[in-house]
Order: structure tokens, then C-alpha cells, then sequence
């Protein structure tokens, strides 16, 4: 996983609350392989009009908010179904930040699980976002310093004004390090073992009846790679 | 020297406890892990690494999210056939269970779990789905997770997990007649908000939720993460213990007498402290429909459609209101028993168990849908049991499509959908837009309620039916 460490790009101000991941992308486009690209389907159904044509109010589109990489939400963003692929769509798309009130919690998960950094602000900050990328505008969002700065309608100039902004200190420093969950659990394969064998003494029913005949050091077996 | 008071969930988090990082990320032991079609994502990326599955014997697989529920066997649509057998593929390639199309037992993954006895107090279970949740009716630890982390667990049967804070909602008194643990649900929703739970695992506990089937309970946790819920679960009691007698895959005899001590010390120690406390009135809870686009956005059905305009304070609530009302069709103020729907669907995880089949079918007997609608059952021994008692009659006759099990119209993955515009009265558990197909509005409500819109054609209160069998 790529780390994450500071991003100044072009901001959209997606001025929505409740933006559930059936938005973010809708179940009929999960069928496709991650290799096809997720971006081009990511809030389809808010971008384009039943006849697939694009919505001319839809911020996204505007191209005041060309190449954004940063999204300003409302509350709740990434609420509901866990579908990894809502952040493959937002990631595919070219987005590797969302500011928001609050996140889902899967999603929250997922998305650092995938490089992309949900950087929580207050309500009245993301009102303050949103009205200033209005016209268009770069942000630059340091996770180190967990501050976002506007950096101007072309990124370059004196910040102009400073946010701060909250993440889960656990998950700051996976996106600082580009951490791989899967590497460090492999640093306690000899744990694990030792909690099975403990469990299936203890309370072998956790095993499920044909289970006790499957090799019993499998889980170490797997992680010996 | 006694121990500090534990909650139910303190208790199944300890339990589950293999190593704690020094950030406090703790490595957890998976019990349970169900994958459906949609872990695709997860089973390449254990190719990629050209990893074996840790633990096939704790790892099912059913087949629900893209499975037809009409011409079975056949799959007419190519691709969603390719989505279940990549499945199969998955299974035999990594030896694991798996209740494909063609098993007796199929059915939506978390109606199965519990009516195999794979599903028992104490485990840590997840699947790739949100509303793994359901699960904790049994209390057990219960959780969706998303691809990256379905791999993790695939691969090391583990994961690691920051411990959520402790919530408990108390839930007095007793739900009235044809009031249901969906009607508890979407109160509780519209109460706490879909923030409402949010970082905090989630029990039920009171007289009201006592008295719940296991039924209910699965209803019940079910929508818990539309609350925000990162989980939530009821402390197993009698009810859980004669539910998972005989069960499938539950222990029996001896092993069953020896579980069922571990599974009473799980219970929430009298004077233990959770992070949140609300009490809920279950005397107070109505059938309650939702209106809106978030399944927050719910009512008494003797409410009427809110009014954007009457919002002052808050002008992004009024804008979301509004918006939401659009999408909806509705007109800001009319009563909601005047909404009139043009079908209805009863199934889904949250709605398409035996009881609830019933509790439709009890509104149903001996009347006509003005509508057409769905029925399908949450398994396929749900629907054969259905079946047994008549029930799939009471549908049919009713001028109902009875189907086979599967998601089918929670999610439309499978091709069954609400067509564009029109309006579905649902047993499901998102009335999110487009989520029953684009354009769809859906209101969430329980299954008696369904049917009381099915037979008058508008969202109905139940309770004033004539001539209702108790
Ligand atoms: S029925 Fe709906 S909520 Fe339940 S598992 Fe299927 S898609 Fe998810």
C-alpha cells in the first residue's frame, strides 16, 4: 500500500449528507472486475440521468472541479453496505481524500485499507470548505499535521486559511507508513497457533463438528508464505 | 477482591483477544467467517499472494447476493451465472462448505447461519456484508467487513480491530399487538439517528427485548447498522438455547450442556458501566413506515410526510428534506396512510424468516393484493417449511408471486428491481436511493405492514384491519 503523507490537488465540494456506498456505487456495477476500473461508475446514478447522460449541476463534473482528488462531504458519508468497491470506485476515480463530519465505519476502514484518507472535520469547517471551493480551489491536506490548507484557485500562493482535522490515531499511522495489515499479522503466526489449539480445548464446539479433521496447523501453514 | 464488571461485549472481546499492538490494535480470532459471490475481490487477492485458506473449516460460503429466485436452476443472465459459479470455483479450489443454488439449505447468508447452528453464542463472526450483525442475537460478536479485511481473515483466519466503546439500549414495557421488532427497529433508527450507535457495540436488553423471539432479535440486530452500530447483540438466554437445540451444526448432549454454562456467564454483570445508556419506551413503539431516503427518516404511520419548510433552524436539514422528498414523490405535510404504492416486497435478511412469513400471511389470508409483489423466503428450508404450513397458498392466492431464496429485491443484484419511479412498501433494510433498482422508492416497514399495504394499496396501520387473527 502506497503511503500517505500530505496531497495538495483540486477539491470538489460534494455538498451532500448521507452519501451511503449504494451511491458511491451502485450494486448493478459490482459485477466487474477491479482490473475494468471502478472510476467511471463512482456516484453514477447522482453524475448521469437514466438515459447515461451527465448531470449538468453534478460538482464532479463541473469543470471548475477538473481532476479533483479531494471531495468536501456532508455528514455521514460512507454509511451503509460495506462494499470495498465504493472506495475502489473513489480511488479508481482519482480521489484519495474525503473531508467529512463522519464516516461509515466500514468504509472508514476500507478506504485506509486502500491508501485513502477519511479526514474527519467539524460540521462548521466542512460548511466553511464547501462554501470556499465553490467557485473551484486546491486544498492541501498534511496528515502529519493533520491540518488542511487552502492553497489557492491554482495551488500555488499563500495558504489561506488552516483546518484541522481528526483520524483515528491507529489509522493515521497505517496511511503514514503504507502499512499492510497481512505483514504484520505474520509477526504473530506462533500467537494464533497457540490461541487455537487453547480454544478448541476449551470450548471445542467453536469447531464445528467435521472441523477437528482439517489439519490443525493450517492458519500457520497459510501465513508461512 | 472481586473482578471489574464486565458487559456481554467486554466479555466476547477478552475472549477473543490473541495480541495487542502497542497503538492498541488487538489481533482477534475469527470464529465464523461467511463469504458469499461478492467476495470475489477478497479470493484474488488471496491468489495474488498465492495464499491457502487458513481455515476451511470455519470458512462457508453461500450463495444469496446474485442467486435468481425464479427458473432455478437456470441461470438465465450470464454474468450473475458466472458470479455463482465463480463461487462454487472458490469453494472447491479452497475446500471450504459451501450452500450453493442446488443445496436444500441455501438461503441469504445470515438466515442460514443461525438455522445451521453456525451461529452460536460467544463466536466472533463476520462476513463481507454490513448486516453481519445480525448474528449478535445469539451474543456473539458479530461484524461486516470489506474486501481487504475478508482477505485477512481468509488468509489468517484473524483480524485486527481497535475495541469499539459499549452502548446498551433498555427497552421497557412490551411491544403491542402487531408490533414487531422491525417497528422496534426503525424507532430506535429514528430516535438515535443513523450516527446514533456510531463506534459503539450495541445490546438490547429490557423486558421488551426479552420477550423476543430469536426471530425478532435477528430483526432487530439486523438494523443496528443503520444506526451505525459497528455491532450489536442480546445476551442468550432460554430462548437462544431451545432455538439451537438439534440444530445442524450446534453441539448436542453433553457438548450442548457444557456450552450452555459458558453461554449463561456471558450475560452483562449487573454493575457493569457502558459508555452509553438510553432507555427506549416499547409500550410507546407504533408500525412505523419510513418516508425518506435513510432509514432514519422514519415515522408512526400516523405521521404525515415532514415539512422542509417548517425547518428553521437548520437549512442543510431543510435542503435534505427537500431533497429527499423529490426523490420520493411526496408531498411535504400529506398523511402517511394516504401514500399509496404501486408493489410490494417481503423478504430479505431482516424480514423473510418463518415468523415473519406468517405475520404477512396472517394479514393476507382470505384477501386480495391490489398490487403486485415479491415473496421470498429468507432460506430454502424457510421456504419449504412455508410451503408445509400453506403459507406459499395465502401468497399466491393473494395474486403474490411466491419465489425462491436469495437477496433478490434488498439489493437487485440479482436482477429483481423496482422499477424506475415506482413506489415499494418492503420488509428490506436500506431505503436508500436506487437501491431497489434506479429510480426506486422504497419504504421500509415490517412484514405485517407490507401486507397491510398490499391489501389496500396504501401504507395502512395493520392494526386497523378488520377482522385480524391475533
Ligand atoms: S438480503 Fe440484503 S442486507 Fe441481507 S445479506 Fe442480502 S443484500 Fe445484504
Amino acid at each position: 500500500m502506497q503511503p500517505f503523507t500530505s496531497l495538495t490537488a483540486p477539491a470538489c465540494p460534494l455538498g451532500l449528507a448521507n452519501v451511503d456506498t449504494d451511491q458511491l456505487i451502485p450494486a448493478r456495477f459490482m459485477k466487474r472486475s477491479r482490473a475494468d476500473g471502478y472510476g467511471g461508475v463512482l456516484l453514477h446514478d447522482l453524475r448521469f440521468d437514466e438515459q447515461g447522460e451527465p448531470r449538468a449541476a453534478f460538482p464532479l463534473d463541473d469543470p471548475r472541479h477538473a481532476g479533483a482528488r479531494i471531495l468536501v462531504a456532508r455528514r455521514t458519508f460512507g454509511t451503509g453496505s460495506s462494499r470495498e468497491a465504493a472506495v475502489y470506485a473513489l480511488w479508481d476515480y482519482g480521489i484519495a481524500c474525503v473531508i467529512a463530519p463522519s464516516f461509515g465505519d466500514i468504509f472508514a476502514s476500507n478506504a485506509v485499507k486502500n491508501g485513502l484518507l477519511p479526514a474527519q472535520v467539524s460540521d462548521a469547517d466542512a460548511e466553511t470548505l464547501l462554501a470556499l471551493l465553490a467557485g473551484g480551489g486546491h486544498l492541501t491536506v498534511d496528515l502529519e499535521a493533520m491540518a488542511i490548507t487552502l492553497a489557492g484557485k491554482d495551488g500555488s500562493g499563500q495558504p489561506q486559511q488552516r483546518f484541522s482535522f481528526t483520524i483515528d490515531p491507529v489509522r493515521r499511522l497505517q496511511l503514514l507508513n503504507g502499512w499492510d495489515d497481512i505483514d504484520l499479522t505474520i509477526r504473530h503466526t506462533a500467537e494464533i497457533a497457540r490461541y487455537r489449539s487453547e480454544r478448541a480445548r476449551s470450548q471445542p464446539w467453536t469447531f464445528p463438528e467435521a472441523a477437528e479433521e482439517t489439519r490443525p496447523d493450517q492458519a500457520v501453514q497459510a501465513m508461512k508464505l | 477482591m472481586s473482578a471489574v464488571p464486565r458487559t456481554l461485549f467486554d466479555k466476547l472481546w477478552d475472549e477473543h483477544v490473541i495480541a495487542v499492538r502497542e497503538d492498541g490494535e488487538t489481533l482477534l480470532w475469527v470464529d465464523r467467517h461467511f463469504v458469499h459471490e461478492g467476495s470475489h475481490h477478497a479470493f484474488r487477492k488471496l491468489d495474488e499472494r498465492g495464499a491457502a485458506l487458513a481455515e476451511p473449516a470455519l470458512t462457508f460460503g453461500v450463495a444469496d447476493h446474485y442467486v435468481p429466485t425464479r427458473g432455478r436452476p437456470v441461470i438465465a443472465d450470464r454474468e450473475v451465472a458466472g458470479m455463482v459459479e465463480r463461487l462454487s470455483g472458490n469453494a472447491r479450489q479452497h475446500g471450504f462448505r459451501l450452500f450453493g443454488l442446488d443445496d436444500p439449505a441455501q438461503g441469504i447468508v445470515h438466515v442460514v447461519g443461525p438455522e445451521q447452528g453456525l451461529t452460536l453464542p460467544g463466536l466472533l463472526i463476520v462476513c463481507g456484508d454490513s448486516h453481519t450483525s445480525t448474528h449478535g442475537a445469539f451474543g456473539a460478536y458479530a461484524f461486516g467487513i470489506g474486501a481487504s479485511e475478508v482477505a485477512h481473515v481468509l488468509m489468517t483466519q484473524t483480524l485486527w480491530q481497535r475495541k469499539p466503546k459499549r452502548m446498551r439500549i433498555t427497552v421497557t414495557g412490551q411491544l403491542g399487538a402487531h408490533v414487531s421488532a422491525k417497528d422496534l427497529a426503525l424507532h430506535v433508527i429514528a430516535s438515535i439517528g443513523t450516527n446514533g450507535a456510531q463506534g459503539h457495540a450495541l445490546e438490547y436488553a429490557g423486558p421488551a427485548i426479552s420477550s423476543l423471539s430469536m426471530e425478532g432479535r435477528l430483526t432487530l440486530c439486523n438494523m443496528s447498522i443503520e444506526a451505525g452500530a459497528r455491532c450489536a447483540m442480546v445476551a442468550p438466554d432460554d430462548t437462544t438455547f431451545a432455538w439451537l437445540a438439534g440444530r445442524p451444526f450446534a453441539p448436542s448432549g453433553a457438548g450442548l450442556d457444557e456450552a450452555i454454562g459458558r453461554w449463561r456467564a456471558l450475560a452483562s454483570d449487573a454493575s457493569a458501566v457502558f459508555d452509553r445508556d438510553i432507555v427506549i419506551d416499547g409500550d410507546a413503539v407504533a408500525p412505523t413506515v419510513t418516508w425518506g431516503t435513510s432509514p432514519e427518516d422514519a415515522l408512526p404511520i400516523s405521521g404525515r410526510v415532514p415539512d422542509p419548510d417548517a425547518i428553521v433552524a437548520d437549512p442543510a436539514r431543510r435542503a435534505y428534506i427537500a431533497d429527499a422528498l423529490g426523490y420520493m414523490g411526496l408531498a411535504a405535510g400529506m398523511p402517511l396512510a394516504a401514500v399509496a404504492v404501486d408493489r410490494i416486497f417481503i423478504g430479505s435478511c431482516t424480514n423473510a424468516r418463518l415468523e415473519d412469513l406468517r405475520a404477512a400471511a396472517s394479514v393476507l389470508r382470505g384477501r386480495k393484493s391490489l398490487v403486485p409483489g415479491l415473496v421470498s423466503p429468507g432460506s430454502s428450508l424457510v421456504k419449504r417449511q412455508a410451503e408445509t404450513e400453506g403459507l406459499d397458498r395465502v401468497f399466491i392466492d393473494a395474486g403474490l408471486t411466491w419465489a425462491d431464496s436469495g437477496c433478490s429485491m434488498c439489493v437487485g443484484m440479482n436482477g429483481d428491481l423496482v422499477a424506475s419511479g415506482e413506489r415499494c412498501a418492503s420488509t428490506t433494510n436500506r431505503n436508500f436511493r436506487g437501491r431497489q433498482g434506479l429510480g426506486a422508492r422504497t419504504h421500509l416497514m415490517s412484514p405485517a405492514m407490507v401486507a397491510a399495504a398490499a391489501v389496500t394499496g396504501r401504507l395502512t396501520d395493520v392494526r386497523t384491519l378488520p377482522q385480524l387473527e391475533a
